[in-house]
């Protein structure tokens, strides 16, 4: 049995971006007075000149985000995923997608393990969202290393990005000497008889998963997917043809999502055998574990999909 | 549809001599010379619609006079270098009202006036809807309600940077309907950006009636003031009082102004004005003719 640390993503978030912010006069944060839960408010304390909340306004937030996108500041915004995906859509699709301007929303309680505020609250059409605006970038991190180093780059890199983070702490995959490579999918385990893409805070339980079945004599080959768009699409294709199956593992529906993203790349390039655990619908209520039991999301489901494509490969 | 691909050769278009363009005109420009370039840009708006054969005239002839002594009076700007940092802004909120934008850009120099006749055409830098693709032109938009929130960036960047540049927006009075204009006129006040200026163009017609039939906006000041507004109310053709109440507006301190600008939708045009139909509808051949000749 293996077993990893479990730390906050939006915890390293706000941290860095406060770091970010000290090297970096052009850093703005806008809030949704949310900005505890986001920890943005470690920015707000140290730069108040430099930080606007603008009340539960979103649409509104989206629009003025990209105002000063254009005045030549770089603007992270922060809420919750469902309120800063779902809600102003249409502001980020015409002002910051079309003019491709320099904006980071960079939104928490991504997923279902947001846990008791239940379905309106969990965010499971924001990957989906993101991914289907023209040239914008996205990425789940897939612990609090990666968070630290993909909030890092999207700073450094001009264009939109949206990165996704949670409520609850999730599992350290990775060690501190870890290199976070933009649009490069991230090989962690190596393996021959299936292999297994998994994103955000799935990649955890998927090791996990991984490890138990190499006991059954099922190698699997275990890849963290970060970056959503672009999509790194060679990585995808050679493992299909190196492993013969693969199986996808996201917090989110499966329509969309990331099973979707490799699907479109393995129909394309090299059909193979694939099973995906995703959400299949709405959810509701619940402490995170229970949610992630009942609706199918667990190490004994990633198991039962990785031995599904397992059996279903020629 | 190959034979229709360039209607201005099929079509009856009179390629007059553009007076705005010959004109030399003085700085700030007399208002007989703001007269003379509303003209000009009347014809260009309807010019530039009849050869698209779409497009929406009545709210791009209602915001001529507003365009006009904000390009040739008001503000500072620089043709021949649309993205000068510390330039005064305009974002057209009411994007679909775009040609009266692309008219006033290319009679003041942003991009040459034959484009014009390039307007919602493939491979054109002028779109159906505002883009940033066309010089001069500071916001993508195309979807109501965000030009004001959009601004109100531009004036937060202009005063962590402390740069003196200030903004405008013009709105459209049906565009008001969006919740979005609410929410940054709330958050304009709140930060007390004197460095923003909202004009509504109020020409009390939107897309399908008239504004009032659509949703009652009165008592339309008195929302802005209890939002913590300075209100200004103006005759929105009226050039002196435009000029005016923009000086009055760059004065004002610690609020937000808003110019509620009583405008004729379809100005100029004796059967275009005050007319629902002629929001979106491009005009036949012997409306443009007519047209034209009233704004000989």
């Amino acid at each position: 049995m293996i077993s990893f640390p479990m730390a906050s993503t939006r915890e390293a978030y706000g941290k860095e971006l406060l770091d970010i912010g000290r090297s970096n006069p052009d850093v703005v944060v806008l809030g949704g007075d949310l900005n505890k839960s986001t920890f943005t408010h470690l920015f707000a304390q140290e730069f108040p000149d430099r930080f606007f909340d603008f009340g539960p306004a979103e649409q509104n937030i989206m629009s003025v985000a990209a105002g000063l996108a254009a005045s030549g500041k770089i603007p992270f915004v922060s809420t919750f995923a469902v309120f800063g995906m779902c809600r102003p859509f249409d502001q980020i699709r015409l002002n910051i997608a079309q003019p491709r301007l320099n904006v980071k929303i960079v939104c928490t309680h991504a997923g279902i393990i947001t846990g008791e505020d239940g379905m309106s609250a969990h965010s499971i059409e924001d990957i989906s969202l993101a991914c289907s605006l023209p040239g914008f970038n996205v990425i789940a991190p897939s612990d609090s290393i990666e968070t630290i180093q993909a909030v890092r780059a999207a700073s450094e890199m001009d264009g939109p990005f949206y990165i996704r983070l949670y409520r609850t702490a999730i599992p350290v995959v990775h060690d501190n000497d870890y290199v976070f490579s933009f649009g490069k999918g991230d090989l962690i385990r190596n393996g021959t008889k299936v292999t297994v893409f998994a994103t955000g805070s799935m990649v955890g339980s998927s090791l996990v998963a991984a490890h138990e079945l190499a006991t059954e004599g099922i190698d699997c080959r275990v890849i963290n997917m970060h970056t959503l768009s672009p999509l790194d699409e060679e990585i995808i294709t050679i493992s299909a043809k190196e492993t013969g199956a693969v199986v996808t593992v996201e917090e989110h529906y499966a329509h969309g999502g990331l099973g979707s993203l490799v699907a479109q790349t393995v129909g394309k390039y090299c059909p193979v055998p694939l099973e995906m655990v995703a959400l299949k619908g709405y959810t509701e209520s619940g402490k995170p574990d229970e949610l992630i039991e009942k609706y199918e999301l667990g190490i004994k489901d990633i198991k039962f999909a990785i031995r599904n494509a397992y059996a279903r490969r020629s | 549809m190959g034979s229709d691909s360039d209607p201005s050769t099929k079509k009856n278009v009179s390629r007059t001599e553009s007076p705005g363009a010959s004109t030399r005109i003085s700085y700030p420009p007399r208002i007989d010379e703001l007269k003379v370039i509303a003209k000009e840009l009347r014809r260009k708006v309807l010019r530039m619609i009849f050869v698209a054969g779409s497009g929406h005239q009545g709210g791009s002839l209602s915001e001529i006079e507003i365009l006009a002594s904000l390009y040739f009076g008001v503000m500072r700007i620089d043709p021949q270098n649309p993205d000068w940092v510390s330039r005064d802004r305009f974002i057209l909120s009411k994007s679909h009202a775009c040609p009266g934008l692309y008219a006033v850009l290319a009679q003041r120099g942003f991009f040459p006036e034959d484009e014009l006749d390039t307007f919602r055409k493939i491979n054109s830098r002028l779109q159906g809807h505002a883009h940033i693709k066309t010089p001069g032109v500071e916001m993508s938009g195309g979807s109501l309600g965000q030009g004001l929130s959009f601004g109100l960036g531009c004036a937060l960047s202009a005063r962590i940077d402390s740069d003196s540049y200030h903004t405008y927006v013009l709105l459209g009075d049906g565009e008001c309907d969006e919740g979005q204009i609410w929410e940054a006129a709330m958050a304009a006040a709140h930060y007390g950006l004197d460095n923003l200026t909202v004009i509504v163009d109020r020409n009390r017609i939107q897309n399908d009636r008239f504004t009032d039939e659509v949703m009652k906006l009165e008592p339309f000041a008195d929302k802005w003031k209890a939002f913590g507004w300075n209100v200004l109310k103006i005759d929105g053709h009226d050039f002196a009082s435009l000029i005016d109440a923009f000086a009055s507006a760059r004065k004002h301190s610690s609020q937000p102004t808003v110019i509620i600008a009583d405008t004729v939708k379809g100005k100029g045009i004796s059967f275009m004005e005050n007319n629902p139909a002629f929001h979106a509808s491009p005009p036949t051949e012997e409306d443009y003719n007519k047209a034209m000749l009233e704004l000989e």
